[in-house]
């Protein structure tokens, strides 16, 4: 244990504690198992689409463990950030100095990589947050996130028939998809309420999906 | 700092007791605590004998049956738990084991309520814990659920599952508390037209709350309607007065006792019996008959009032247990196929409607609904995808897009209003939402022009699924209109057949060679057998083709086709009516196969079948092969496209 910590050390010498703490959780290896392995599903709400210039305002997850999900172990944080965009306000209702008790950037990573550990991440259209959290980490000096990703818009295409009626490169978002599985859409645009709808439809689509293999790697496999 | 997911489901929860008898601050703390869980359909919650959980339940979304095993082991849905229904509270009372099986119906999600957290509660806030007492004590869930539905839902019937039989008549008897109640002087039309807009056949004169009169349909049809008293006068003319009352503990067999001694067939039922107080509500023999459990003509009714997309639903349930008791008792599938065609085909029409009342502004031109595929077909009888399109009267070039808006928006409700009822979404998008099937009766002729003349394998597949449409609300002669086309184009065109020939051939008889089951050669369904792509489509398929070439309209149920085909010729009558038998007996074998394993009875275990089923089953692909061969024959077609 204190050896494999020692190497660690060696690679991230001059990184802080959180981050060891995170990178040695991927040691341990992901179990075979769908059913047995756990899936962080998140969502940001960020100030706009711009990877460079615009900042995250909050993160939302929620863990799946054996297609359940414990309340009292979501996540949510709201961001302090400079930069402030009033047209995407009307979308996620974030204004700056709101009364949510917000933390720094650093902060909020800190919290969050504590939270995901090793599991496997699960977003909507997961590039894009996933890239908005990569850009944060580096703003920090930190390397990039080393989990695995998986994402519902991807998954959901996979489901769809194979047939020449309908359009099979089509783009679903989230709220389209959420109505063809008959799935409230109330809490939309804050990071929560988008993760825990995200985390609806991915319990849905894996026993949609089983047919392409009981183990997390035929799951990681499904491409476009 | 709240979590606002919690916030959401301690929102869900104070819509449903025991959770609203609490307080917000109380919920949201239960909110943070509770686990939500996913169950595919047909999965396990807890089972009988199994060790008690840590938590009780609430479906959030879907449906549970609660199910006792039977003598023989068959389980028997005693309850069927649905959005708001908790279950599960026997851990709340005692350590023992779970006595039901608590299974999910269609695809759920459960909240699961940590009983640590909750049990301060229910010992401390008497409320909550009488509710539970009780819900427990009547061993299956929810002890308010009858009357408190009666309280949130408008003039409507509640039907119930399952009661006693032999205890039925001393039961309390079923009141509808949302009667229609005018004054004394109010004119005789505007109350006809209160009774007919809230579908109800009596009003209760009163004054001052209190009953001094009742007026009933016939009473309007007796006075009214022959004449007698003038449709402007007041209402206090024709009604029955006194009126009979009673107070709220009346039961069945006690009204059933009044009714037949005055001859009536209203009880009004006031705070304390008498006609000095305050109306509380109605009692009709109707009401009486209704509930005594399913019955078709009931459920066709509870379709017509159902005031919500969620009535709508728990009605659908109601559907599965008729259809199940039905095939339990053998009645003929024929029969039953008709009924709940009908079933369906109301709540169809009930869901358009109400999503036209809905829209606010009227349709711009007479349009028709048709519905496609099994349900066209009268065939379907467990819940399936739903494929429908939309065809409306011709308008000039300018209004056309406008109109096609306007009957997209309208579609798009109602589809995904099915959707929510339990009919899922076509994954070809065949569906009247779409631009593509939302057509004017000219483009529509067009199109199946179209697809006839082009009639590569795609076209083709669109004329299988489009030529079995029956109209499900709107106006006949536009689908008339497309059927007189259909047949016109057809004409002569035997190239065309010949092309529907070979697919209906493509897939063969599904017997191998040593007459052994031909099941899935790979992926999900592997070594599963595919009743519906091997058995119930050939049939299908030929029927079709064979009602086409013989230009025979307006029957579109495969059996009733090969019956028509029996009797068009002669020489092939034997043929024929083994197909019609196995058509029935297909279907019927996937209907029970389906309510069996909660799901759409298409795939199949042969290990799961006795040895009379598998002899029942190749007799019917015998048949199969029979009249593919007539087909090969008559139409020239090969297996090659």
């Amino acid at each position: 244990m204190i050896g494999k910590w020692f190497k660690k050390k060696k690679v991230h010498d001059d990184l802080p504690y959180f981050w060891q703490n995170y990178a040695s959780s991927f040691e341990e290896k992901l179990p075979e198992k769908i059913s047995e392995v756990r899936f962080v599903v998140f969502d940001t709400e960020t100030t706009g689409f711009d990877f460079e210039e615009d900042r995250i305002l909050s993160i939302g997850a929620v863990r799946i463990e054996n297609k359940s999900i414990e309340i009292s172990d979501s996540f949510e944080v709201f961001l302090d950030q400079d930069r402030f965009n009033p047209d995407t306000v009307k979308i996620h209702g974030i204004i700056q100095n709101e009364k949510f008790e917000k933390i720094s950037e650093l902060g909020a990573l800190k919290k969050f990589l504590n939270y995901i550990q090793n599991s496997v991440l699960v977003a909507h259209h997961a590039g894009f947050d996933i890239k908005m959290i990569n850009k944060a980490l580096s703003r920090n000096g930190l390397p990039k996130l080393k989990n695995k990703v998986l994402d519902t818009a991807v998954l959901y295409r996979k489901t769809r028939i194979i047939t020449n009626f309908i359009d099979r490169d089509k783009v679903y978002s989230l709220d389209e998809i959420a109505e063809a599985y008959n799935i409230d859409l109330i809490d939309r645009h804050t990071a929560s309420g988008d993760a825990y709808i995200t985390a609806l439809v991915f319990m849905k689509l894996l026993s949609r999906l089983k047919g392409h293999g009981p183990n997390l790697k035929d799951l990681l496999k499904i491409r476009k | 700092m709240k979590n606002s997911v919690a916030v959401r489901i301690a929102d869900f929860l104070s819509h449903f007791p025991p959770f609203s008898l609490l307080d917000q601050d109380q919920l949201e703390l239960i909110a943070g605590e509770v686990k939500v869980m996913y169950f595919e359909q047909g999965k396990m919650i807890f089972a009988k004998d199994e060790k008690v959980h840590d938590y009780f339940y609430i479906v959030q979304k879907g449906a549970v049956d609660l199910q006792k095993m039977g003598e023989n082991e068959d389980p028997e849905t005693i309850d069927k738990c649905d959005e708001g229904d908790v279950f599960g509270l026997r851990p709340l009372f005692a350590k023992e084991n779970y006595q039901l099986n608590a299974i999910a119906d269609e695809e759920s999600v459960v909240y699961a309520i940590p009983l640590e957290i909750f049990k301060p509660y229910a010992i401390s806030n008497p409320n909550v814990g009488n509710f539970l007492m009780e819900s427990f004590a009547s061993n299956a869930r929810n002890p308010y659920s009858e009357e408190y539905r009666g309280k949130l839902i408008a003039d409507e019937e509640d039907i119930s599952l399952n009661k006693k039989e032999a205890l039925f008549e001393l039961q309390p008897i079923p009141i509808i508390k949302k009667m229609v109640t005018v004054a004394p002087n109010t004119c005789i039309q505007k109350a006809a037209t209160l009774m007919s807009k809230k579908r109800v056949g009596s009003v209760i004169v009163v004054e001052d709350k209190k009953p001094v009169g009742i007026v009933t349909d016939v009473d309007i049809r007796e006075l009214v309607a022959t004449g007698r008293v003038p449709i402007s006068g007041m209402i206090s003319e024709v009604m029955n007065s006194p009126v009979i009352c009673y107070s709220k503990g009346l039961t069945i067999a006690q009204a059933q006792l009044t009714m037949m001694k005055h001859n009536i067939n209203h009880i009004c039922i006031t705070k304390d019996g008498t006609p000095n107080t305050k109306v509380k509500g109605i009692v009709s023999e109707h009401d009486i008959i209704v509930s005594q459990g399913n019955n078709p003509a009931v459920l066709m009714k509870a379709i017509n009032r159902a005031g919500s997309t969620k009535k709508l639903k728990k009605i659908r349930n109601k559907i599965n247990i008729l259809l199940n008791g039905y095939l339990r008792s053998n009645i003929p599938l024929s029969h039953i196929s008709n009924i709940v065609f009908e079933l369906n085909d109301a709540t169809i029409k009930r869901t358009i409607q109400r999503c036209i009342e809905k829209i606010d502004q009227p349709t711009p031109v007479k349009f028709a609904w048709m519905s496609l595929g099994s349900q066209g077909r009268k065939e379907q009888l467990l819940n399936t995808d739903q494929d429908n399109a939309l065809v409306f009267e011709d308008v000039p070039e300018e209004k056309l897009e406008e109109t096609r808006a306007y009957f997209l928006k309208l579609a798009t409700k109602v589809t995904k209003r099915l959707n929510i009822i339990g009919y899922e979404f076509c994954p070809a998008e065949m569906m009247a939402r779409n631009p593509k099937y939302c057509l004017s009766l000219s483009e529509w002729k067009e199109q199946f022009s179209d697809w006839v003349t082009t009639s590569g394998n795609d076209e083709i597949l669109l004329c299988q699924i489009f030529f079995d449409f029956d109209i499900s609300y709107g106006d006949v002669r536009l689908t008339n209109s497309l059927s007189d086309h259909i047949f016109d184009i057809l004409k002569g065109n035997r190239n065309f057949l010949n092309r529907l020939a070979a697919q209906a051939l493509r897939n063969p008889s599904p017997l191998g060679f040593f007459r052994q089951f031909l099941v899935e050669q790979d992926g999900e369904k592997k070594d599963l057998f595919d009743i519906k792509k091997r058995g119930i489509m050939p049939l299908t398929d030929a029927a079709r083709l064979l009602i086409l070439e013989h230009r025979v309209k307006n029957i579109s149920n495969t059996s009733e086709r090969f019956e028509k085909l029996a009797q068009l010729e002669p020489n092939n009558k034997e043929i024929y009516q083994a197909c019609a038998y196995s058509s029935r007996a297909l279907i019927k074998f996937r209907t029970k196969q389906g309510l069996k394993h909660k799901d759409n009875g298409r795939f199949i275990n042969l290990e799961d079948l006795s040895k009379e089923d598998k002899i029942k089953l190749k007799r019917c692909f015998k048949t199969i092969k029979e009249i593919q061969e007539l087909i090969k024959v008559r139409f020239e077609a090969t297996y090659y496209l």
